[in-house]
């Protein structure tokens, strides 16, 4: 790329710079300007007052955030591939109607399905 | 450096410091608005109507000692809530507040809203990860869970103003709208669910109540931010605020019109539709329960998907029979 077609990142990256650095700065100063009473009893985890639960927190979870994963891939990808024919859709006219319409009535057909096997239901 | 250069970067140091700003003004603003809703006061006491309260909030959480719990990753525990705010502070960027104000009016600025908002998602699971607290590991997981599948609809939604203007340029699909009418406007059985789904979505990727499933202080203490003291609670309380503004602005830009407006210069009706935009967040907020997860994402997929699916299919129609 010329440098011409990267000059307007360059303010994205002053603001995500500005905005990172802010917030790595309000970190340090809170780690310095605190008081520092450590306790053995302060660093132990908070769970509403009572006496930690035993175990390490990171154990098996539920599968159905599994397939909330991969249904997020599929469909965001779809989804990802629907917008640069957005973009142009007025150029494409009814070519690229029909062409998108087979794609996204295979995108919902895969949605139904997931629906029928009940990967929808996120209580099962 | 050329000017073209010196005003990007001149204007990202403003649209930074500006939002911030109006970050701690909408602090005090919801607390007012929900005093007043439910027959209090609100703050007061430090300075005049409690404007100042913000400043006080600040100063008290600076104060506050910094603690790292034993068990925890301390690396990503400590990286994670600078990464919130440049994920809630970057999509600020490329928001057209007028034809002129804006830091850097990208020719793919949509698609670079909706991936720096989908990268909240990182430091909300890193901060539940690192604590090592079931609870805290429990809302991140169930945050994630509900920021991806809202990413869906998100992306389905904010496709609408795109195909009606052909444009990923937030400055040319505002410059659409105002040449002829707003989204919401016309078409509007298109861009007014488009614009409902697009709000809904970009609240729960906020987290805001009826969606705030990742905090749940009634369930889960704090949820991911359990284990946080001082001014890294703050970053992700404040990154929350920031992401509302924000998402507020890319809503007005996108549906209803952005800069366009009568009378006022175009800087006033922006910041007006923003203002609009985040008072109604705070109105649901304060009005409505919590959904249950289950309910949640039922509504996402069962419901916001397909809708979204047809609406594309809608404003694709609209766009080919009426060029």
């Amino acid at each position: 790329m010329t440098p011409d077609a990267l000059a307007p990142y360059l303010p994205l990256l002053a603001v995500l710079v500005l905005a990172g650095g802010l917030g790595a700065i309000v970190s340090v100063m809170s780690a310095l300007l605190g008081p520092k009473r450590p306790s053995a009893v302060k660093s132990t985890i908070f769970e509403a007052g009572s006496e930690p639960s035993p175990g390490s927190a990171r154990q098996r979870f539920a599968v159905k955030f599994y397939v909330v994963a991969l249904l997020f891939i599929v469909f965001d990808i779809e989804t990802v591939f629907l917008y640069p024919w957005a973009v142009n859709f007025k150029a494409l006219g009814w070519f690229g109607y029909g062409e998108m319409a087979v794609f996204a009535v295979t995108l919902v057909i895969g949605l139904a399905y997931v629906w029928k096997k009940g990967a929808l239901d996120w209580e099962s | 450096m050329s000017d073209g250069l010196l005003h990007g970067v001149v204007y990202s140091v403003l649209i930074v410091s500006v939002v911030l700003t109006a970050t701690a003004m909408a602090l005090w603003f919801e607390r007012k608005f929900a005093a007043r809703m439910q027959t209090r006061l609100g703050p007061t006491i430090v300075g005049p109507i409690g404007l100042l309260q913000p400043v006080a909030d600040l100063l008290k959480l600076l104060q506050k000692e910094d603690i790292v719990p034993d068990n925890a990753d301390a690396a990503i525990f400590n990286l994670v809530p600078p990464l919130a705010a440049l994920a809630a502070l970057g999509a600020a960027a490329v928001v057209p507040f007028s034809p002129s104000v804006v830091a850097s009016d990208l020719d793919v600025g949509v698609l670079y809203v909706l991936a720096i908002g989908a990268v909240t998602v990182l430091p909300i699971f890193g901060a539940g990860w690192s604590s090592n607290n079931k609870l805290a590991l429990l809302g991140g997981m169930r945050a994630v869970a509900q920021s991806i599948s809202y990413e869906v609809p998100l992306l389905l939604s904010a496709m609408v103003p795109v195909i009606l203007s052909g444009s990923l340029r937030l400055g040319t699909i505002v410059q659409m709208q105002a040449d002829h009418h707003w989204f919401v406007v016309w078409p509007f059985f298109i861009g007014l669910p488009a614009f409902g789904i697009f709000m809904l979505a970009m609240l729960a990727e906020a987290n805001r109540i009826p969606f705030d499933i990742p905090e749940a202080e009634s369930e889960l203490v704090a949820g991911v931010t359990t284990e946080y003291t001082g001014m890294k609670f703050a970053l992700f309380y404040m990154a929350e605020y920031v992401h509302t503004i924000v998402a507020s602005a890319v809503g007005a830009a996108l549906f209803l019109g952005g800069w366009d407006g009568p009378f006022f210069p175009g800087l006033h009706w922006m910041v007006l539709k923003t203002l609009l935009l985040f008072t109604a967040v705070y109105w649901v907020r304060w009005s409505l329960l919590r959904f249950r997860s289950d309910q949640l994402m039922g509504l996402c997929w069962k419901w916001l998907v397909p809708m979204g699916v047809l609406l594309v299919g809608a404003a694709a129609t609209w766009v080919v029979v009426f060029p």
